[in-house]
């Protein structure tokens, strides 16, 4: 078994959630630049297709991407570790401040230098969806999909897996039947 | 006996939350109404936190209730409870997939999925940018002038192009902003 890959993996995935602020969504720039651009252990198009599995599977987006890589890298044995980094930062920084520090969230220097990155997870999931579309809306019917997708989940109350389920009927149709034909 | 319980009732949670860590908020509500392990107002809290530390926000939630319930044991238990159901699901999903990567059908599934994953990625962004560039209320009493949070926005306008620019580690941008954050009091 390789050792050195899996200390890797959850080494990485680690690093990933401990600079992770503001939930699933916000991780993939982490994921771009530390699985896709620095490590090669995936490509945008998974990336997004992970992330798609990951909203119709239960559990957290985050959590189930870092399986899905692991276990591409390095079998199940990879998928765990990998899992296990990811959830590994907010064990112990949850913890500690449990355990150590009341009020944490009304502190002020907290809920400004927090304010303050808000507004820089808004420009990295900017960044982060620009990039995606490059490689996922890539002719008239992907843009169709992403179009209706991103408006109907804004004005609508729909779980994400309704979209899930009926872009990749929608896939099927559009293009599995040409080719099957 | 409670560890137990604690690892049975977050397994259940993960397994039964779908779309992500706040999927997993009902069941927390429920398990407090259940228990009196903690109350609303300590969730509520808990869920400050989880939203103000690294990490998914669903993770930090179960470890802050595992250790609030139990300790550092429970915090763990709670933590891996969670996760568990998640971990064998996708590890079954990749396996078949992997077996059939090849095929047109699933590639064709892939082709739908993509964008589709694109439009909800792009939707949940947006909502950050109404919680933190827009004001809400103003935009809905049409007072557009007051709807646009000017510091915020010409913030994020000079992060975008900082980025462009100079293309370092989102780390680095997010302890900049948080810095930024806290020297202007935003």
């Amino acid at each position: 078994m390789n050792l050195k890959k899996l200390l890797d993996l959850f080494l990485t995935f680690a690093r990933i959630g401990g600079l992770t602020f503001g939930g699933g969504y916000a991780m993939l720039p982490m994921l771009q630049k530390e699985v896709v651009e620095n490590r090669g252990w995936a490509t945008e198009e998974e990336l997004a297709d992970y992330f798609a599995i990951g909203q119709c599977t239960p559990g957290v987006i985050a959590v189930n991407t870092a399986t899905f890589v692991g276990y591409r890298e390095a079998g199940i044995l990879g998928g765990v570790m990998a899992t296990l980094g990811v959830i590994f930062p907010s064990l112990v920084i949850i913890t500690i401040i449990a355990a150590f520090i009341r009020n944490f969230a009304d502190l002020p220097v907290v809920k400004h230098a927090f304010s303050g990155i808000r507004v820089c997870v808004c420009v990295l999931i900017l960044n982060a969806v620009l990039k995606l579309r490059k490689n996922s809306v890539v002719d008239k019917p992907t843009t169709a999909i992403f179009v209706l997708v991103f408006l109907l989940s804004v004005i609508t109350p729909l779980s994400p897996v309704v979209f899930v389920i009926l872009a990749g009927l929608a896939g099927v149709l559009l293009k599995g039947g040409k080719k099957a034909l | 006996m409670m560890l137990l319980q604690l690892f049975l009732e977050f397994a259940r949670t993960g397994l039964f939350a779908v779309g992500g860590g706040l999927a997993t908020l009902p069941f927390l509500y429920s398990l407090s109404d259940k228990t009196n392990w903690f109350s609303h107002e300590q969730l509520t809290d808990m869920l400050a936190v989880s939203e103000s530390t690294p990490g998914p926000i669903g993770v930090n939630t179960a470890t802050y209730v595992g250790f609030a319930t139990a300790g550092l044991l429970g915090a763990v238990t709670a933590t891996v409870g969670l996760v568990l159901p998640s971990v064998i699901v996708i590890l079954i999903v990749a396996r078949v997939l992997d077996k059939f990567r090849e095929s047109v059908l699933v590639k064709s599934v892939f082709y739908g999925l993509r964008p589709c994953s694109t439009g909800l990625i792009a939707a949940s962004g947006l909502s950050v940018v109404e919680l933190t560039l827009l004001n809400m209320d103003a935009l809905k009493s049409f007072q557009f002038l007051n709807a646009l949070r000017l510091p915020y926005l010409i913030i994020a306008v000079i992060l975008f192009f900082a980025m462009k620019k100079f293309p370092k580690h989102p780390a680095f941008y997010i302890a900049l902003s948080a810095v930024i954050g806290i020297v202007f009091k935003l």
